[in-house]
């Protein structure tokens, strides 16, 4: 087991080199730079401001020197300098974090809380009409574009409440913010509650024609035993499987759903961020969405142990 | 006595009638308004977007202004601000402006005639490269007839000029031409900008809002009434219109509203003022001349005939927009020539099919056929204001044996695309930040300038465009002025499809918003805007 995990700590380092490297060098392959774009967005095209602006930015440099300024800088934990702000990049990225970790955590909350149950449920009342009624769910949850679904959910509120659930005031306390990020959260959610409630039901459904299932039943557990403790426990493993990869998924969620609700977490700003080629910005956000999915992928593998005693990672 | 009662009376409602307005202007309240998108950065003079003007112009003043009350921007009417007084001298060489004693800074350091020489030095490219107040100068052409800037005391200074040019207190009386405080380094007027305006920036989130609050040492005494100004950004425009509707916000951005979008606006928020005006703003088609085949006159006229802008503007605005030659037809803009002589410029016929016919013989004289079509990439801006002209555009020239495709550029790298010539049609859309002939010939047409991105060069029309400079007589100046349109579209320098209108709603409980009719640019220092509630 030590071992495994030194092996596993090696590769996930390894992974995040490898990313850094392609986060990099990806980025400065799509055109145009931020010199080009804030010159560009004052609609001239100055040569000579271009490049007094690129050698201010550092942009004239060797690009293996600009790597290393970069990964140098993160091992000290400094972020570098946004371009467009021109602050300090950590000044302008730790504010958001919070508030898209808090949405992604809720919608994750939506997505397991809804998902599981009903998707036990559409198994074990297989071909009722409830059963019927969630796998109708789950399809439309499949289908319908969070976009949509964020704008219908405004347009809705506005039309019945006179009101609008967007972010336009930092909410003050824990019920507040828990209010405001509620809809947006179910939002996101939904289509994730979808996936995880139809893998559910086909996991469930595997597992209650197995043999012990049968054996447990005529030893006389009852309905919820049977269920819960027998049936669901095996049926969990893809489950948390797709509920890891969910999590990495909802990065791409969350960034139409902040902007549909206008909520000023990270999603956004890393859009913008791209827009604008702001390097530091971009380059760091995208190593911690990479390092947040190599660790959720670690704690899933983790899982798996817990849930499935029969599971070893050894040598 | 019934003279003393006559006196009396006549007194009495003429103080009413003067005091009414003054008692009825509430000071106090915030201003809520959504803003479209992230503003680059807060330096007016280093961007060319209304997404900067509109929240940052509260922030500053200018020597001059254009009379915030009067809907159209006009040389008549231009007031005093942080200048009292002004005098041309030295044949109109000469411009001389009385400072306003007294102004502060909103940190408190005073405002002196060595900020405007500081400026307006940096603006035109002539500035200290050690205290650099800015790094871009979009508008370095509007003082390119500058010889010199000096200051006489702290309260008097002078624009001294190559040679006359009345267009020159337009240009200072634009929302793009404030002053800036020339002791605060250009990074924080990107960010936090100090100004001498009726409010002061308490901050200014990326991507997030603007907060603005009222200047209490404002030199216009009893100005603002408003206490703050709090923007939102809000990117997706269905969540702005429905946070407007809803009553989150008493203002939409500037012309955020479709005519189509206007309807939904109106049913679900009946109470809304909404007001539709020219926005200056024009659509227009850039043709790369020294690109075959449009390097051939010919084809260049054949395509400009088959041009309907008629469709355009019925597809794109419900029929709203206007169309006329290079600069803003009146009764919305000063300049422009009249609608009877639009209507006899090339593009603008009124039998469009008759102008096609004679477009497609032209074309097939040059062995171009509807099964032999001319194939090219019409190019445009990624965003849906320019793409959708461009659709149509494609669709109108595939009548006179020409077969578009639309190339979308990445919105960030336009302006460099079209800058290289690296374009063979082109869809544009092009604000002009003062009605001024200068400002948009200069800019837009004259063989020398930077933005002249179809390369257009005739020494005719520079001559044309430098003598309407130098005329002061206003109506002299605008028959030159009609020529210079003229000469522009029989050379199909860049067809203009259309000027276009759109309207702008807030909440009835704001009063006293005038929107000026010919440029989105100007207009927004919100000193004279209150709030009933």
């Amino acid at each position: 087991m030590g071992s495994y995990l030194v092996r596993r700590l090696l590769l996930m380092a390894l992974t995040l080199f490898g990313m850094s490297v392609l986060i990099f060098v990806m980025l400065r392959l799509v055109p145009g730079d931020i010199s080009d774009i804030l010159v560009d967005a004052a609609g001239i095209a100055d040569p000579k401001e271009k490049a007094k602006i690129a050698k201010e930015l550092g942009l004239d440099r060797p690009i293996v020197e600009q790597y290393g300024q970069w990964v140098g800088g993160l091992t000290r934990g400094d972020l570098g300098f946004a371009y467009v702000s021109e602050r300090p990049a950590i000044e302008e990225i730790a504010p958001r974090i919070p508030i898209s970790a808090k949405l992604a955590l809720m919608a994750l909350f939506f997505s397991v809380i809804i998902g599981v149950p009903f998707g036990v449920i559409s198994a074990v009342r297989q071909n009722s009409l409830m059963d019927y009624g969630l796998r109708i769910l789950s399809l439309s949850g499949l289908s319908l574009p969070s976009f949509w679904l964020g704008l219908l959910v405004l347009m809705a509120a506005v039309h019945w409440f006179g009101t609008i659930p967007i972010y336009t005031n930092e909410p003050r306390g824990f019920l507040a913010e828990v209010g405001l990020l509620a809809i947006p959260a179910a939002v996101v959610g939904f289509r994730s509650s979808a996936l995880i409630m139809r893998l559910t039901r086909s996991s469930m459904l595997e597992v209650m024609r197995q043999d012990y299932i049968r054996t447990a039943r005529s030893k006389g557990a009852s309905n919820a035993s049977v269920n819960y403790d027998h049936a669901l426990r095996n049926a969990l493993l893809p489950v948390v499987t797709i509920i890891g990869i969910e999590a990495a998924f909802l990065v791409g969620g969350l960034i139409v759903t902040e902007t549909v609700f206008n909520i000023p977490g990270v999603a956004r700003f890393l859009v913008e961020a791209i827009r604008w080629r702001d390097y530091p910005i971009v380059q760091n956000l995208v190593m911690l969405i990479a390092f947040v999915v190599v660790m959720v992928n670690f704690l899933v593998d983790m899982a798996y142990m817990v849930l499935d005693p029969r599971i070893k990672f050894g040598d | 006595m019934r003279t003393f009662l006559s006196f009396a009376a006549g007194t009495a409602v003429a103080l009413t009638a003067w005091a009414t307005p003054v008692l009825a202007q509430k000071q106090g309240g915030t201003l809520r308004i959504s803003h479209r998108d992230n503003p680059p950065s807060a330096s007016i003079h280093e961007e060319s977007t209304i997404s900067v003007n509109q929240p940052f112009m509260a922030v500053f003043n200018n020597l001059v202004f254009f009379d915030p009350k009067k809907k159209v921007n006009s040389p008549d009417d231009i007031v005093p601000e942080l200048a009292e007084s002004w005098a041309w001298t030295d044949n109109n060489k000469k411009l001389t402006f009385k400072l306003r004693g007294g102004v502060k800074w909103h940190d408190g350091k005073p405002f002196t005639a060595a900020d405007v020489k500081c400026t307006f030095d940096a603006v035109r490219g002539a500035g200290d490269d050690k205290n650099e107040i800015i790094r871009k100068s979009p508008r370095k052409l509007w003082y390119a007839n500058v010889k010199e800037i000096v200051t006489n005391g702290d309260l008097e200074v002078s624009f001294v000029l190559e040679r006359p040019q009345p267009s020159f207190l337009s240009m200072l009386a634009a929302g793009y031409s404030p002053v800036y405080a020339c002791h605060v380094p250009g990074r924080d007027m990107r960010s936090k900008p100090i100004g001498t305006g009726p409010f002061k920036v308490v901050e200014f989130k990326r991507n997030e809002s603007i907060k603005l609050a009222r200047n209490p040492d404002y030199w216009n005494k009893g100005k603002p009434y408003l206490d703050a100004i709090d923007w939102k950004i809000v990117p997706n425009r269905s969540t702005r219109l429905l946070g407007f509707t809803a009553g989150e916000f008493d203002m939409t951005f500037d012309s955020d509203v479709t005519f189509p979008l206007l309807k939904d606006i109106k049913s679900q928020k009946p109470d809304a003022v909404c007001e539709a005006r020219a926005t200056n703003v024009s659509s227009n088609v850039l043709i790369n001349r020294d690109k075959p085949p449009f390097d051939n006159p010919q084809v260049r006229k054949a395509m400009v005939m088959a041009l309907d802008n008629k469709a355009f503007s019925d597809i794109l605005a419900q029929g709203n927009d206007l169309d006329g030659a290079a600069m803003l037809p009146p009764p919305a803009g000063f300049w422009g020539m009249p609608k009877e002589m639009v209507a006899t410029l090339p593009g603008h016929a009124p039998d469009v099919e008759k102008s096609r016919a004679e477009a497609r013989k032209i074309m097939e004289g040059l062995g171009y056929t509807a099964d032999k079509p001319l194939k090219i990439k019409v190019s445009t801006r990624n965003i849906a204001i320019y793409r959708d002209p461009a659709v149509i555009l494609i669709d109108q020239l595939k009548k006179i044996h020409i077969d578009g495709e639309l190339d979308p550029i990445d919105t960030t790298v336009w302006y460099t695309k079209i800058q290289r010539k690296d374009y063979q049609i082109g869809m544009n859309l092009t604000g002009v930040g003062v009605d001024d002939p200068d400002v948009n010939f200069y800019e837009n047409y004259y063989s020398t300038s930077d933005r002249n991105y179809t390369a257009y060069k005739n020494v005719e029309v520079d001559k044309l465009i430098d003598a309407q400079s130098a005329e002061l007589d206003r109506e002299k100046r605008k028959k030159l002025v009609w020529e210079v349109e003229r000469q522009l579209a029989e050379d199909v320098a860049r067809p203009i499809l259309g000027h276009n209108v759109a309207n702008t709603c807030w909440s009835p409980a704001l009063k006293n918003l005038v929107l000026q009719s010919n440029s989105i640019y100007n207009g927004w220092r919100f000193e004279d805007l209150w709030l009933e509630r």
